[in-house]
């Protein structure tokens, strides 16, 4: 379903509009244990873009990504997520605002008792959409991450890689707007990185508009050959400008 | 209205929502338990609340609607006295009616006191008058100061210091039955609750993978709420059932012991355990509800 809505540019997989800002950050910062994590965050993130979010380990990339779909909220300025301020959101505006976002953890977590397939529907079950996908499209997806034997498998029976991979499928069969990945190459050789990157790469040149949280310059400057991405890098607590040295 | 569809929504379900979340056996079984048992309690609890209240309205009425009017006088002054107390009687307002107690009814009264073989004749037992009131009864006061007139042997009781305590002691029973239900209800919130919360913080990484994706609370409880009810239904079902049996087997109610032996249901009383497994499961739905709810914003 995903991959041939938004491979066609049909339905709901292109519902941001280019140049519309999907996360608005205005002198955001928070502040955990009396210490500035982040501080005085400026950013629009326009549809269809591509950034990455460099820095040091420790420096708050993390906690940036969780501003951005609510996770946590920022303690001082505002943030924006598809035009809503998080400050006014209900736990059911957070919920279906979720929906629109696919995160993808570095240490992504799975139901454990339920197959690959099944935790690849989830998002589909919990929003009351799991007969929009048939058995042909789930296989399609399965396909597109290189996973198509694993579907049965349970999550703890899968790679390092393939449970990045399985957590970009179920991060992606929402069709959403924003996808956000955090180290999603932390856990995998090179060669899977590469893998990843080239999926991500790819759902950006479907319209998607993708956030990397990564240390991995190699890889950023791999992507940067093949696309226009942008680099963000958190330092002492600040976000530096698209385009800061690496 | 409101609040049948959201049982009906929640016990109706999705079975994609009850499978996300893991199976627990031990706990489920545990829940299980505990639910019948509870229930069996109850339905003992309810059946000594009811046969406690009916032994208070029975006493109340079997006493308050009679007195007695002992005579112990003379041998030779016996008959004068009964007559002159019944004629008193006749003329009394709320009498309905009075009779002397033939020797073998009063030999049957102290029957269970002396044995079978008192010699009775040889004995100074006092004469009896059985009274029946009709309306508000006698003037108890007024009664007393004409037969100690007519007939100075006659004394009146009108069962009220007997009466007294017996409904006390029937009604403390019954309330007795009565707290014994709110606490059993009460014990069985408590431990749903602990339950539903226990369960809810053993699966914090499906309730955290949940949120990543979307799901709004009212999915998550529903998966819990669902899952508690149903086992709280079944285990309230198995309970009740043993204990109606168990009390369906009990000695009827017998003259002799009529309080011990009258512990059961009697006509439509038997509706009101049925209605335990029902009420348990609703009391299951709202307080795996309130502590799902609970803990999903303190998990926040």
């Amino acid at each position: 379903m995903f991959l041939y809505d938004a491979r066609k540019g049909e339905g709901r997989g292109i519902r941001q509009k280019a140049g519309q800002s999907l996360i608005k950050l205005k002198n955001a910062g928070f502040t955990y244990g009396g210490r500035d994590i982040l501080s005085e965050m400026n950013l629009h993130l326009q549809a269809g873009s591509f950034h990455f979010l460099t820095g040091p380990s420790g420096s708050g990339k993390t906690t940036f990504l969780n501003l951005c779909y609510q996770a946590l909220m920022p303690t001082t300025g505002t943030v924006q997520i598809f035009e809503q301020d998080v400050r006014v959101m209900t736990r059911d505006d957070i919920a279906k605002m979720r929906r629109r976002i696919g995160v993808v953890h570095q240490n992504c977590q799975f139901l454990d008792h339920l197959s690959v397939r099944d935790n690849l529907m989830l998002p589909l079950v919990v929003s009351g959409r799991k007969d929009e996908i048939d058995q042909s499209s789930l296989d399609d997806l399965l396909s597109w991450v290189g996973l198509t034997d694993r579907g049965n498998a349970l999550p703890p029976e899968l790679s390092g890689g393939e449970r990045q991979r399985a957590a970009l499928a179920r991060a992606v069969i929402m069709s959403p707007d924003l996808i956000l990945a955090d180290e999603p190459t932390g856990n995998v050789d090179w060669e899977m990185g590469q893998r990843l990157m080239a999926l991500l790469v790819e759902l950006n040149k479907m319209g998607k508009t993708i956030l990397v949280a990564t240390h991995d310059l190699n890889l950023i400057r791999k992507v940067k050959s093949e696309l226009s991405a942008r680099t963000l890098r958190i330092s002492n607590t600040k976000l530096q400008l698209p385009g800061a040295n690496l | 209205m409101e609040v049948g569809h959201v049982i009906l929504g929640t016990l109706s379900g999705d079975r994609n929502a009850d499978r996300v979340v893991p199976p627990t056996g031990f706990t489920a079984r545990l829940t299980t338990l505990t639910a019948a048992a509870m229930a069996f309690l109850t339905v003992f609890a309810l059946a000594l609340s009811l046969a406690a209240g009916r032994l208070a309205v029975n006493w109340n009425a079997e006493l308050a609607g009679t007195s007695t009017i002992r005579i112990s006088a003379p041998e030779g002054q016996m008959a004068a006295q009964s007559e002159a107390v019944l004629e008193v009687l006749r003329t009394t307002p709320g009498i309905a009616s009075a009779r002397v107690m033939s020797e073998v009814e009063q030999r049957k009264l102290l029957e269970p006191w002396f044995g079978p073989d008192l010699p009775f004749d040889t004995l100074p037992v006092p004469r009896l008058i059985e009274v029946l009131e009709k309306g508000r009864g006698p003037n108890s006061a007024g009664l007393k100061l004409r037969l100690s007139a007519e007939a100075p042997g006659a004394i009146l009781d009108d069962h009220t210091r007997w009466r007294r305590p017996l409904v006390d002691a029937a009604m403390r029973l019954w309330i007795l039955g009565a707290v014994s239900i709110l606490l059993i209800v009460g014990s069985t919130a408590a431990m749903i609750t602990l339950a539903a919360q226990s369960a809810l913080a053993a699966n914090g990484q499906v309730i955290e993978v949940l949120r990543l994706i979307g799901a709004r609370d009212v999915y998550i409880v529903r998966a819990f709420v669902r899952r508690f009810t149903l086992r709280v239904l079944f285990g309230a079902c198995v309970g009740t059932t043993l204990a109606m049996i168990w009390v369906f087997f009990m000695p009827d109610a017998a003259e002799e012991g009529a309080f011990l032996t009258g512990l059961g249901f009697q006509g439509w009383h038997w509706i009101l355990p049925v209605l335990i497994p029902p009420l348990a499961a609703f009391l299951a739905f709202w307080a795996t509800r309130w502590a799902a709810f609970y803990t999903l914003l303190r998990l926040s």
